[in-house]
């Protein structure tokens, strides 16, 4: 059963082989058996999981079912969820029970799918090893034969980890410069970043506000456009969200991929990537060949500076987002404070961890008068170069394929000393964010017995020709069914 | 680009976490990685780019000025850390 995808579940629910609440108490024993290994959920929600089964099986007996109707999934920690708290992997929201849903979370409630808890994070989304979350590092399942623990990358690194060691068959995301498509990569999985603006941010826990995009993680590219289905349209809630038609994500997975152009950024193929990498994404790309597809090399010139733009951009951003958690309205609060800057003070050094802080004061330093200018408007332009880039590459070729990560899972614990490195993990996924273009990760092969990552970027809004292509893959391959010891 | 103590300290105060002395150090070492790794930006031609802000370059939508939201002060001040008579208690702040 576990190994059963959400199309599949969804089929077998149809047609009244299994019940949700079945299926629920299922996967949430298999939670409780295994994930003493992994630590992919901070949050198990056994009883509201098992009521909102029993729900769904009703909807279902009435006739008023939708695809999700009684399919068990998982959101990551960032998501608000009314009554059920909300951590973000940090201390400073570890008792946080919002009031409210995020409009993603409504939207699978809506839907009728049932939530079986929320997964382990990177702290507020930042990091690439889910090694800096306040409730413990969570483990990659592959790789564990090894005798050494490897990371699942980050920041949606629970998420990953649940979907691959099958504790899910599905889970919500988000990435604000790889968070979704460098751990689906480490872990083995299908995951999707949408073009930004697709899915709202409304009750999404802010990191990067103009970066910063939910999306989906499973086993399969079919998977991940029925929760693009659910996830993606307008929302009035987020004003930096796109009033634009939502396609059915499913309809065109079955599309001949004849005559698709691919395109081969040679900043991508560098001296950065592994050789035995890099055999593996190519024959990925031969792959593609074989199913009608056409292949040339492109440039983004200005890619190399997508890193050191990010680290602008995105702590600026970060320190003006993260002030609101002060002590005074929710959230962690010091004890005994002497007077109001001693309460913010203490409250923010003992609330957030390392790499937070670490992020708080870069941006703040980037945003103090007398460097304004030379940081964030400079990185802004920079960015406006990177997405020129992007543009130019989209008038010559449909997709663009990279590998996701530069190597395949690490061991934990072997960057956490140095943020600088750790920051290299998202060399070729960062400056897809600056773009706002959506990108998926696919599996593509193994190195060491490690899963690698086919990196698939589209143009603005062409998540579903990146599912067809993702699908068409998985048609030929099987990857993404390889499943860890 | 190396960032002194007193940065740090000036930054600390402004984003306001409290920085304990042992602690400079290592954010001194950390945050002049950091920003040597960001001044590679300086090395690119950005003479007459616009900044870009939203990759669509989307403005700020206006809404109607009617009431959409219901008062929810109740529910917002159950998960506050202390709160008096509907208010939210912080340390005094005047004599």
């Amino acid at each position: 059963m576990h190994n059963k995808s959400v199309a599949e579940l969804s089929r077998e629910l149809e047609r009244g082989e299994i019940s949700s609440v079945e299926l629920t108490q299922q996967f949430l024993d298999r939670i409780k058996q295994e994930d003493g290994r992994f630590n992919s959920f901070i949050t198990l929600t056994e009883e509201q999981a098992l009521a909102d089964a029993k729900a769904a099986d009703e909807q279902r007996a009435a006739g008023n079912a939708t695809p999700w109707t009684g399919v068990p999934f998982a959101h990551k920690d960032i998501f608000c969820t009314n009554g059920v708290r909300t951590t973000c992997g940090s201390k400073m929201l570890e008792n946080f029970v919002p009031p409210y849903d995020a409009t993603v979370t409504e939207n699978f409630r809506k839907a009728g799918a049932v939530c079986l808890g929320k997964t382990n994070m990177d702290e507020f989304a930042m990091g690439s090893s889910t090694e800096s979350s306040y409730f413990g590092a969570t483990t990659n399942p592959w790789g564990l034969g090894e005798g050494e623990k490897r990371v699942p990358g980050g920041s949606s690194g629970g998420s990953a980890a649940a979907v691959a060691a099958r504790l899910v068959p599905a889970a919500t995301a988000t990435d604000t410069g790889g968070s979704i498509r460098q751990p689906a990569a480490l872990c083995g999985i299908t995951g999707l970043k949408p073009t930004y603006g697709r899915v709202s941010r409304y009750g999404m826990i802010a990191f990067a506000s103009s970066l910063d995009q939910g999306g989906t993680m499973a086993r399969t590219a079919e998977d991940n456009a029925l929760m693009l289905n659910v996830m993606a349209g307008f929302d009035p809630k987020d004003s930096t969200s796109i009033d634009r038609a939502v396609p059915d994500y499913t309809a065109t997975l079955n599309e001949p991929l004849k005559g698709l152009k691919i395109g081969l950024p040679k900043e991508y193929f560098s001296d950065q990537l592994s050789p035995t990498m890099e055999e593996q994404v190519r024959n990925a790309v031969k792959e593609y060949e074989k199913l009608g597809a056409t292949v040339k090399e492109v440039s983004l010139p200005n890619a190399k500076l997508a890193i050191a733009a990010y680290y602008v951009i995105a702590p600026a951003e970060a320190s003006a987002n993260l002030s609101r958690f002060d002590g005074a309205r929710y959230g962690y609060r010091c004890d005994d404070p002497k007077d109001l800057m001693d309460m913010y003070t203490r409250t923010r050094a003992e609330g957030f961890g390392t790499e937070v802080k670490r992020r708080i004061l870069v941006g703040t330093y980037a945003l103090s008068a007398g460097y304004f200018d030379a940081y964030y408007l400079k990185a802004q332009k920079v960015r406006r170069l990177i997405q020129q880039d992007f543009i130019n590459a989209f008038k010559e070729v449909d997709v663009l394929m990279s590998p996701t990560s530069p190597s395949p899972a690490f061991v934990q614990g072997e960057k956490t000393n140095d943020p600088v490195t750790m920051y290299l993990e998202d060399i070729f996924t960062i400056a897809v964010n600056l773009a706002g273009v959506p990108a998926m990760s696919v599996p593509a092969g193994f190195v060491n017995g490690l899963p690698v990552g086919l990196q698939i970027i589209g143009d603005y809004f062409s998540e579903a020709r990146l599912l067809n292509a993702a699908h068409q893959f998985q048609q030929v391959t099987d990857w993404h069914q390889r499943e860890p010891q | 680009m190396t960032i002194s103590r007193k940065d740090i300290e000036k930054v600390a105060v402004l984003a306001r976490i409290r920085v304990d002395e042992e602690q400079v150090s290592a954010l001194e070492k950390d945050l002049g990685n950091i920003l040597d790794l960001v001044d590679q930006l300086g090395a690119a031609d950005t003479a007459n780019v616009e900044p870009l802000a939203h990759p669509l370059d989307a403005v700020q939508r206006l809404r109607k000025d009617e009431v959409t939201e219901t008062n929810q002060r109740e529910a917002f001040q159950a998960i506050a850390p202390a709160t008096e008579d509907g208010l939210y208690l912080v340390p005094r702040v005047i004599e």
